[in-house]
């Protein structure tokens, strides 16, 4: 009887203990960010929800459904469709072509380091929290893939392969919409840009050039490009606020961006800071892709801003059109953006479909 | 025998496990900052930012749209020059009303203390000494043509300037930088020790502390936007204006245990 006792209290003691208590239950592999040097050094670690951890089984799902048109109702058009690798995972077009010859009015955004945006507010008008909630517009989307949840989740389960690689990412649980988002957030957070000359400048790999030096102090001196307050330094090299900003394209919105999410008039006309990597691949640029070049974006904050009611304090000179940057530092300036652009992340195998 | 032995010896390791009971209750406190701000007398919150509601000291027209600060080295100062130092800094985002109230890391021993001190920015040390990773995410750097570190304070809005024109203001303070020879940078201090006086503390407190923004733009210094709206960071006299203006903005309205 004593011996009973003993084995009743050491089984309460060891249930003290954080072991799971079904040794059966699937775990699929972990497979946590590799953190690049330049992050770690410089900015606070990135948002992984507690519920969805990075797996190797996960994210390879992910890539699946990433480049899989199955998600589309007429199996025409997968993510990658308006989120293509080449170009930092934008679409070089203005707007974005839907299944059925529809139009959007908003330029696709490009895809990276989207683990580091911490207030989890996505796309350009910010209506979306969390990567994988993001996820689930898109296919639903009239003017995008205009399908259902409900057909993609069917399609899934009687596909050859995917039940198998959902058991594999997520174990025995029924293949659902949540869980397609999941997988592809996870698919996304792999999605890391770190390795441009400028990162490597900042690891003492590479040295600017004199051109290049110049147009960083240009994007931080206050009284010239005054860059810095809305699109990082090089203490924050997501290169973004991941704020929203009405910049001065338009006196008056026929698109009213984070206004029309919040609600609130003085959010009209605002849009979410893009990141200033990758700036050689993911031309047409601003929300709505309306200017083709570097030199078009420049001139515009140069000379042509546009008064409104919200325009950010931060656009100074306004009623001159902006902030006057001579022939010379535009130059710079634009061969210093050039320097944030990283080549290997365009072009890893792991971030395309083979 | 050797089973009871088992038994206590396993009873004991099962208490083990639980958490410790809290066994520090006589000696420290915790004490709690709630930061308010005002317009001169009247309250102001983030629910009031984008109008043009205010008239600052110079009698122009204005509104806020951005107002976020850093507190820092919060210390508890005894008659026998005894000090107890708290670690962290607390970047108060008005705009987002994140961080209105925070507690410093650091548990408080009980006792008479003469003052009550934080830093408003950083002191030199702790603005230089090491990169914070927080506040390189929330893009709060000074460039290094001024010398590094970080800001102090970014308040940012528009105002209606002398020719009847809305126009933005950006009145962000840091340490003061003369860098007319970007060699040679000259610094003068400008963060600020905001004194909130004497206390005795025999329990778990909150220092209620308001910012009277208007005092930003009003005294010694009677502060005209038209000349002074934005390029401050580089604007060495504006930065010792900000200095002086600043001392008479915080203050202590109550303590509640």
């Amino acid at each position: 009887m004593k011996k009973r006792i003993v084995y009743v209290v050491l089984a309460f003691c060891l249930s003290c203990s954080n072991e799971p208590t079904d040794r059966n239950t699937y775990v699929p592999t972990s497979n946590p960010l590799e953190i690049p040097q330049v992050f770690e050094d410089h900015i606070i670690p990135p948002v992984i929800p507690l519920n969805n951890p990075q797996t190797v089984e996960g994210v390879a799902l992910g890539k699946k459904l990433f480049f899989d048109p199955i998600l589309s109702a007429d199996h025409t058009q997968a993510c990658a469709a308006c989120h293509n690798p080449e170009n930092a995972f934008t679409d070089p077009a203005r707007f974005s072509v839907g299944i059925d010859g529809s139009i959007g009015t908003r330029n696709s955004m490009p895809l990276f380091n989207m683990a580091w945006n911490y207030d989890e507010k996505f796309f350009w008008d910010g209506r979306v929290f969390s990567l994988e909630h993001q996820a689930l517009e898109p296919v639903i989307n009239p003017i995008e893939m205009n399908n259902t949840w409900e057909t993609v989740v069917t399609r899934l389960q009687q596909h050859t392969e995917y039940p198998q690689l959902f058991q594999e990412a997520f174990g025995a649980s029924p293949i659902t919409k949540e869980l397609a988002t999941k997988a592809l957030a996870q698919f996304q957070r792999t999605l890391i840009s770190s390795n441009s000359k400028f990162d490597k400048h900042l690891l003492g790999e590479a040295t600017l050039t004199a051109q290049e030096a110049n147009g960083l102090n240009i994007f931080m001196d206050e009284t010239k490009g005054d860059c810095f307050h809305c699109h990082g330094n090089p203490n924050n090299p997501l290169w973004t606020d991941n704020i929203f900003h009405n910049n001065g394209l338009d006196a008056t919105f026929s698109d009213l961006g984070f206004g029309e999410v919040s609600g609130d008039p003085a959010d009209n006309g605002k849009f979410k800071s893009p990141s200033l990597r990758n700036l050689a691949f993911t031309a047409p640029y601003m929300h709505d892709g309306r200017f083709n070049t570097l030199e078009e974006v420049i001139n515009h904050y140069s000379e042509g801003l546009q008064d409104s009611p919200t325009i950010d304090p931060l656009m100074k000179k306004v009623n001159e059109g902006g902030v006057q940057l001579s022939i010379q530092d535009k130059a710079d300036l634009k061969a210093f953006l050039l320097s944030l652009s990283d080549p290997s992340f365009i072009n890893n195998p792991a971030f395309n479909n083979q | 025998m050797k089973n009871i032995l088992a038994l206590t010896f396993f009873t004991l390791l099962c208490f083990s496990c639980t958490e410790d009971a809290d066994d520090n209750t006589s000696e420290n406190v915790s004490a709690a900052f709630k930061f308010t701000h005002s317009w001169n007398d009247t309250p102001v919150t983030n629910t009031d930012f984008n109008s043009i509601q205010f008239t600052n000291a110079n009698g122009e027209e204005m509104s806020i749209e951005k107002l976020r600060y850093l507190v820092s080295n919060i210390r508890f100062e005894k008659a026998n020059g005894e000090i107890h130092n708290t670690s962290g800094h607390f970047l108060i985002d008005v705009t987002n009303a994140v961080n209105l109230v925070f507690q410093p890391y650091t548990p408080i021993p009980k006792g008479e203390y003469s003052n009550v001190i934080f830093t408003f920015g950083f002191n030199n040390e702790d603005n230089y000494s090491e990169t914070y990773t927080d506040l390189n995410s929330a893009s709060w750097n000074v460039p290094d043509m001024l010398g590094g570190g970080y800001h102090y304070m970014q308040l940012e809005g528009k105002f209606i300037d002398n020719t009847n024109t809305v126009t933005g203001y950006a009145y962000h303070a840091i340490r003061a930088v003369d860098n007319s020879d970007p060699d040679n940078l000259l610094f003068q201090d400008t963060f600020i020790n905001v004194e909130l006086g004497p206390v005795s503390i025999t329990k778990d407190l909150t220092f209620n502390v308001n910012m009277n923004i208007a005092e930003w733009f009003k005294n010694p210094n009677l502060w005209d936007l038209n000349t002074l709206h934005n390029m401050m960071m580089p604007n060495f006299n504006a930065q010792v204006m900000m200095f002086q203006n600043g001392q008479n903005v915080f203050s202590l309205t109550g303590i509640t245990e």
